[in-house]
């Protein structure tokens, strides 16, 4: 096992929200509550949930974009969380971000060329000609061509913008690339070109990846180890391919349950329901166990103590009383 | 396809165009198809392939610069496209043929209760009172799994999750019984465990109504688990037609084949290649003469540049529209 690059520990973020009535207190929206994870170098961590479990506010963190309530978050031995602000800028070329929808994400009157060289210009990297230069070069390692350098990106498909986003980020050789639903917002047949274009670079430049999504089935292809977030908790974390062969946590069998599988007659709408109800909301999370209010198992304990997410064998801790001491 | 039931709807060469500066385009062109009461019809297709403007021309709700250039829309035996507004809006639209829409925010009106506005289209359609509507509006929200009906039917839109909202669509929607749902993307905007639970209710409820349903996806997991028929779309025209079960164990066309392939399922190995297929959607303005597929087709004939492949029976049932399986060579 090699070092990690990234280190996680107890991050949390809770969002204090106004008060919906004078004199009230205001209420806490704790979006993520205390988690802890490591990614190794060239590896992809998965993080996956539904709406609001914490996934996105995950990455911001991690970026140092909002700051966290407490936690530690360690980029290749270095603290980010207590860099100084000029030590961070330095910090976050070895850190970028790519978008979930790549449209939105870029300056629609600057020529897409000019958005990737903005990179370099902001870390003051080279010549102004040597960034355009090596922005053109990087259209290249992208699948694009270099003379797409002076379009907007009007003039691109969401498949192509995204790969511009891809990009920009990699302009600044990072070390880390946190990844934002990077395929949701693009149609099934060009999901899978950006999929094999992440693997192909991930493969060329050592990249390690963290990789945020909703759609398990993507993140079990380009993933080797899966977080599961519900309410902003880690309630299983394992190698994929152990996770996806044997879920543990009920939560986690409900959301691979959920999947439809592109068969007829593999599983039918009622073999694919088996939760019940909504996500609570995050403001007034549930008593002990988050997820007792749907799970299909729960018993007593899990509506009065929160299970810690305690190791299962050497390769994956799950946070569920009915897999303590297993 | 032999259907033993008689068709509720039937559209035949529907086209339906967008008068850009750009030019023409042709969103929808040339579309035929059959819905018949309790199957359900999935339309499956990328971004701009003329899968929701399909569905838009069935209830005559396309806007300009868009218009319906031909074709004929048989529900029972009244052409649609013969009809005025006024009877549109009585007798059709939200009453016979209802339409569930992908977001529900954006769909409901933030400013009045659920509850009055699944109301309002009961007493206009069913010529029932303010208070026999309330009742049967309670009924309706109970049935598609809103728990606590009476009272959630005062709250507002912004009062209710995205599933929620979702019900109470459907709710909507199927409060006149309609003979034909239409759902776009019903599940796209919301998470899978809340998906599955509306899929069910759907698939429940279309049943229970004996409704014939036109669903609107591009998720072929959707398709598998819900169509009795499917209709690939590529560029605003058909092109592979058949029943459910053909269709994924019998692709014909490579688009199908293309996208059946890149579909990444959870039992799929990890270490081979994703399948994509290459370059990009057209999009369908001043289209050259020929196949509009083929920039992206590995079968590509000197035909296929030429004219644009009619939709021919590639089996009974099973339709398919391209040149190289009439010719014989897309059989694998």
């Amino acid at each position: 096992m090699s070092e990690p690059l990234l280190q996680v520990r107890g991050l949390a973020k809770h969002f204090r929200l106004k008060p919906r009535k004078l004199f009230e207190k205001p209420p806490v929206l704790k979006a993520v509550n205390g988690i802890d994870f490591d990614v190794e170098k060239g590896q992809t961590l998965g993080l996956v949930g539904e709406s609001g479990c914490g996934k996105s506010t995950t990455a911001r963190l991690v970026l140092r974009l909002i700051e966290p309530t407490s936690g530690e978050v360690t980029l290749d031995g270095v603290d980010i969380l207590r860099s100084s602000r000029t030590a961070l800028r330095a910090l976050r070329r070895e850190m970028q971000l790519v978008f979930q929808d790549p449209m939105s994400s870029l300056n629609p009157r600057m020529p897409v060329g000019v958005s990737i060289a903005e990179s370099l210009r902001f870390h003051r990297v080279g010549t102004r000609a040597e960034r355009h230069d090596e922005a053109r070069r990087y259209l290249e390692v992208v699948g694009l061509s270099r003379d797409y350098f002076d379009r907007l990106p009007h003039q691109f498909s969401g498949g192509q913008a995204q790969r511009i986003g891809i990009a920009r980020a990699l302009v600044l050789h990072p070390k880390l690339l946190i990844l934002d639903e990077p395929v949701s917002a693009l149609d099934v047949s060009i999901r899978a070109q950006i999929l094999n274009l992440l693997i192909e670079l991930q493969a060329e430049f050592g990249l390690t990846y963290v990789f945020i999504s909703h759609d398990l089935s993507v993140v079990k292809r380009v993933c080797s180890v899966t977080a599961v977030l519900y309410l902003g908790k880690i309630v299983e974390i394992a190698e994929s391919a152990h996770l996806y062969r044997e879920p543990l946590h009920p939560y986690t069998q409900a959301l691979i349950q959920a999947i439809p599988v592109a068969q007829p007659g593999a599983k039918s709408v009622s073999e694919m329901g088996a939760l019940q109800g909504d996500v609570p909301s995050p403001i007034k999370p549930p008593k002990g166990c988050a997820f007792h209010t749907r799970c299909p198992h729960a018993m007593e304990r899990c509506r009065q103590e929160q299970p810690p997410l305690l190791g299962v064998g050497s390769r994956r801790k799950v946070a569920c009383f009915l897999h303590e001491g297993a | 396809m032999t259907p033993a039931i008689e068709p509720i709807l039937r559209v035949e060469d529907l086209r339906t165009y967008f008068n850009l500066r750009t030019g023409v385009l042709k969103a929808v062109d040339g579309v035929s198809f059959t819905v018949e009461p309790g199957k359900v019809l999935c339309i499956v297709g990328e971004s701009g392939s003329g899968k929701s403007v399909t569905a838009l021309s069935i209830l005559r709700l396309v806007d300009a610069p868009g218009s319906i250039e031909g074709g004929r829309i048989l529900y029972r035996d009244t052409d649609l496209l013969d009809l005025s507004e006024a009877q549109m809006t009585d007798r059709i639209r939200g009453d016979r043929i209802a339409m569930i829409f992908q977001d529900p925010m954006t769909s409901l009106n933030p400013s009045f209760t659920i509850g009055e506005q699944i109301a309002e289209g009961i007493i206009a359609h069913q010529r029932v009172g303010g208070d026999e509507a309330r009742i049967k509006t309670v009924e309706l929200l109970r049935l598609v799994g809103i728990p606590h009906a009476e009272e959630r039917y005062h709250d507002y839109p912004h009062h209710f999750s995205g599933g929620m909202r979702q019900r109470v669509l459907i709710a909507a929607a199927i409060a006149t019984e309609p003979d034909v749902l239409i759902a776009d993307e019903p599940t796209t905007a919301l998470d899978v465990t809340i998906q599955a639970q509306i899929l069910r209710l759907l698939a429940d409820l279309q049943r229970g109504l004996n409704s014939a349903m036109i669903l609107i996806t591009h998720d072929l997991g959707v398709v598998a688990a819900m169509a009795d028929k499917v209709m690939v779309m590529y560029a605003g025209r058909v092109v592979e037609y058949a029943d459910v079960e053909t269709l994924f164990s019998n692709p014909q066309h490579p688009y199908t084949k293309g996208l059946l392939d890149s579909v990444l399922g959870l039992d799929a190995p990890a270490d081979v290649e994703l399948h994509s297929i290459p370059g990009l959607p057209p999009v369908p303005v001043n289209m050259p003469a020929g196949c509009s597929f083929r920039p992206r087709c590995s079968l590509a004939l000197d035909v296929c540049a030429q004219s644009f492949p009619e939709l021919r029976e590639a089996e009974p049932g099973h339709e398919a529209a391209c040149h190289a399986v009439d010719a014989g060579l897309a059989r694998s």
